[in-house]
């Protein structure tokens, strides 16, 4: 519980309206996006000056009271998950749009405005901000910059590390600074990008400037059907060793093939094993040859069936499947819990039949849903959570799914984040000398670990615990710790 | 690896470490004994399909840009090589972009892992090998650029792309001020610019894609085809160009493309649809920083008498966090210590 005490110092520097301490305004904000994790905050600041913000931080530095930053809260990992005694500080009232330069091709914006918004404020000068998470209505940049959030066209555009060209960020010490610039570098070490994906680990972002890309002159979009998962693998490696590059390369399962009909009526074919969606975009000439090429791909690599959109309705249409996904398999069960595993391309077929064979292991429906350019896998485990063992069952199939990805040389979360969810996972993917690193370079920027404590990088204790520390030349790590 | 990790160990003194030694002359002068880590080499994995490439850091880039090239695949942040013995490290560990930077990202965002030796000589590995990957902090990004202070890099994980089917080079006579308004409407338009540059009224971009958008391009901007535009960016990118070659100070000036013409003395070009400019210059180092700077730009000596700091000062927060940073991945100060500022 937070102290009276500490109550009373944000009193005076908050509003009333900014400040909510009553149980039926604090339980909207204890879970984000992963909502089988919940937990109700003591009080909730929602401040709407820069100078608020300092003096909330001042306040938790001097008191030793931990803080947790939410944006949205669509983070599905638990970032913004809040944490006992800790404040949750919300940025959604830093939701102004400062500038837009369309010669320099930059926005400036403040950290709670929602990733559409830029690319609409952009729209009239034919710009847009190229991330596009699927959540993008909703969530909030300063969210995607703490995530390094992605989005259908990653392989092609870069995820949002490739697009922030500075944020000015504020540190737990009080420290005001700007990192990266308008121009295409800085002096010093990169912590643009260590920041970038630090899951409001090392500090809060107060500004962040992004690249605004031109809209490109046209877009088609592919269809092609497989009568086999592994064959419709292939075809994504084949697409690009052929020398194309799609904005958007993505692949469907029967199971979420045949919810996302049934939700979307988008006229996929209800008969295949799986489905790719190809979008090329470019110039006129561009899009017309990548189109023909892709089109020779995919039938060389199997396809059973490939269409091209006619027009742009019939492009949403392919797409307007693929969108409704999750909402979709979400009508097949009471609860579905979404993974992120990335592996190499070439590992896809292995890595899909041993999910079949894990869920039927576990007796859990897995729908399959990926961003396939990429090799980031989003399996949508269902479940119901009012079953007794069923959350725990779920679970673990889904700790299993993340294994499988390192096992193929793949990592655990492609773009949602580590937070709470995946904790344990962090241990089978990097060895102690690597989270004993990740905790130095925390401990550089907040030396007493009160931002997001607990969250994205396990204690070694928690990895013995787990039973998955690496075990080098047949000795344990760290011999020395307690192993409980 | 086990000899450079000995050597790390047994360090009680600064080491320099050294790859090929193309870029010796970037950054501050540094003293120490010298760690050659050009014999460790070799591509580990280049599979076309993934987009992947895993090499030693020793690798030379010529050995890396063959063999992609055999496949119709390069780094597209299109690494200056200073030299022919120019390694995967010390292109990596200086950070240096070519000419398609502002278009295609620069060397950090195709870095997707790198391994490591901290300065206890413990071999870290971040990243890996996957196009998307969000476990743990960047920190194979952050040791890009940031000159051996904070690891001997060992090996690396890059996005490579497939090249593009036609280049092709157009030059326009135009003064300063038009070039600049020009790269920039253009990169704010669905063109397949993959470079532009200024130089002496001279503005020459760069098209790459289909053989058919890059002539529909070419149709549409018009420009004069220069016929060894090849040769004219590798001059650009490798400081062999004319500009280069005298004795006058060399200035890198990284700031918003839209930067107005900065009227400091000496020549300059402009680079990177105007993100980039080399000045020739004896003005002083303050005067020049000061002008880059009030633009919301920084600039950096890259070669010329260096009792000026080479790299823009950094404000006091951020030297704090630099420093906080160093004593973690190298405590006892053994790793190419002064190299980018004297502090750490
Ligand atoms: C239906 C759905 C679809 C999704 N699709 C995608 C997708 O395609 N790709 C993808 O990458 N993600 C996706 N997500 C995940 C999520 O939307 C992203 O992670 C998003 O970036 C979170 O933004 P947010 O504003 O909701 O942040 P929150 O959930 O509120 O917070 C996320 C993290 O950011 C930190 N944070 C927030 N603001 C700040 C700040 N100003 N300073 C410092 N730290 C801060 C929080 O502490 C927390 O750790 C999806 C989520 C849902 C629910």
């Amino acid at each position: 519980m937070i102290s009276n005490e500490v109550v009373r110092h944000l009193q005076a520097i908050l509003p009333p309206h900014s400040l909510l301490l009553a149980r039926e305004d604090l339980k909207p904000f204890e879970t984000d996006g992963l909502t089988a994790f919940r937990n109700t905050p003591d009080v909730v600041a929602l401040p709407e000056t820069e100078e608020q913000v300092k003096q909330l931080l001042a306040i938790c530095r001097e008191t030793g009271t931990p803080v947790v930053f939410r944006g949205a809260g669509t983070g599905v990992s638990g970032g913004a998950l809040p944490v006992d005694g800790a404040v949750l500080l919300a940025m959604t009232k830093f939701n102004r749009i400062l500038d837009i330069d369309p010669l320099a091709r930059t926005a400036r914006v403040q950290p709670g405005v929602r990733n559409l918004a830029i690319s609409e404020a952009a729209a009239a000068y034919g710009l847009y901000y190229a991330p596009d998470p699927s959540s993008q209505i909703a969530c909030t940049i300063g969210g995607n910059v703490a995530e390094n959030s992605g989005g259908v066209h990653c392989l092609k555009y870069g995820l949002t590390v490739h697009n922030v060209l500075s944020i000015r960020v504020l540190t737990i010490d009080g420290e005001e600074m700007v990192i990266g610039s308008e121009a295409l570098d800085s002096p010093g070490y990169d912590l643009l990008a260590l920041m970038t994906g630090s899951e409001g680990m090392l500090a809060v972002t107060l500004e962040i400037s992004v690249k605004l890309l031109p809209k490109p002159e046209r877009t088609q979009v592919l269809l092609a059907a497989f009568d086999d998962v592994e064959k419709a693998g292939s075809a994504v490696g084949a697409i690009i060793s052929g020398g194309v590059l799609p904005a958007g390369l993505e692949m469907m399962d029967k199971l979420a093939i045949e919810a996302a009909e049934a939700y979307a009526g988008a006229g996929y074919p209800l008969d295949a094993m799986a489905i790719l969606l190809v979008e090329v975009d470019g110039t006129q000439e561009e899009v017309s040859e990548d189109v023909m090429r892709v089109r020779d791909v995919l039938l060389a690599s199997g396809a059973t069936e490939v269409r091209t959109a006619r027009d742009e309705a019939e492009q949403k249409k392919f797409w307007a499947g693929r969108k409704a996904a999750f909402p979709a398999v979400g009508r097949l069960a009471p609860d579905y819990y979404c993974m992120d595993g990335t592996i190499p391309r070439k590992a896809l077929p292995a890595v899909l039949k041993r999910i079949t064979e894990l869920s039927a292991e576990y007796a859990l429906p897995v729908a399959n849903v990926f961003h396939a350019g990429d090799g980031n896998l989003h399996p949508l485990i269902l479940y119901d959570a009012n079953q007794p063992d069923a959350w725990e069952k779920a679970e673990r199939l889904g700790a299993d799914i993340l294994e499988l990805c390192v096992e193929h040389g793949g990592t655990i979360t492609g773009e949602h984040g580590v937070g709470v969810e995946k904790i344990n996972q962090m241990c089978v993917q990097f060895g102690a000398p690597e989270l004993l690193a990740f905790h130095g370079v925390k401990a550089c920027f907040d030396e007493n670990a009160l931002l997001n404590p607990g969250k994205a990088v396990p204690t070694l204790h928690r990895c013995a615990e787990y039973g998955a520390m690496h075990v080098a030349g047949g000795k344990l790590p760290f011999p020395e710790l307690p192993r409980f | 690896m086990q000899e450079i990790i000995d050597r790390i160990h047994a360090a009680e003194s600064p080491l320099i470490i050294r790859g090929g030694g193309t870029k010796n002359w970037h950054g501050e002068d540094t003293k120490g004994e010298v760690l050659d880590v050009s014999s460790n080499t070799g591509i580990v994995s280049y599979e076309p399909g993934e987009l992947v490439l895993t090499a030693r850091c020793g690798t030379p880039l010529a050995e890396i840009e063959a063999l992609l090239a055999q496949h119709r695949q390069m780094l597209a942040f299109e690494p200056p090589h200073f030299g022919s013995g120019s390694t995967l490290g010390g292109t990596l560990a200086c950070g240096f972009s070519g000419p398609r930077r502002p278009y295609a990202g620069s060397a950090r965002d195709f870095v997707l892992g790198i391994d490591v030796l901290d300065g206890n000589g413990q071999l870290l590995k971040f990243g890996g090998q996957v196009i998307k990957n969000v476990a743990g902090y960047d920190v194979s990004r952050l040791m890009v650029g940031a000159l051996g202070t904070l690891g001997v890099l060992m090996q690396a994980s890059l996005k490579v792309l497939p090249k593009p089917q036609s280049e092709m080079t157009l030059q326009f006579e135009c003064g300063e001020a038009e070039a600049l308004q020009r790269m920039n409407e253009w990169a704010g338009k669905p063109l397949p610019l993959s470079a532009s540059a200024w130089l002496s009224g001279v503005l020459t971009i760069r098209l790459s894609g289909a053989e058919s958008t890059v002539q529909a391009a070419h149709a549409k901007l018009g420009g004069e085809i220069h016929d060894r535009g090849a040769e004219f960016w590798k001059g650009l990118r490798d400081h062999t160009a004319a500009f280069f070659q005298d004795d006058v100070p060399l200035w890198r000036l990284s700031l918003p493309s839209t930067t107005p013409s900065l009227n400091l003395r000496g020549k300059h070009f402009i680079n990177w649809g105007g993100a980039e400019r080399w000045l020739k210059s004896d003005a002083s180092a303050s005067e020049i920083r000061a002008r880059a700077a009030a633009h919301g730009g920084h600039a950096t000596l890259h070669s010329g008498d260096k009792s000026a700091d080479v790299f823009h000062p950094l404000p006091d927060a951020l030297m704090k966090y630099h420093r906080r940073l160093k004593q973690q991945f190298d405590p006892r100060g053994i790793l190419n210590v002064g190299r980018m500022y004297s502090a750490f």
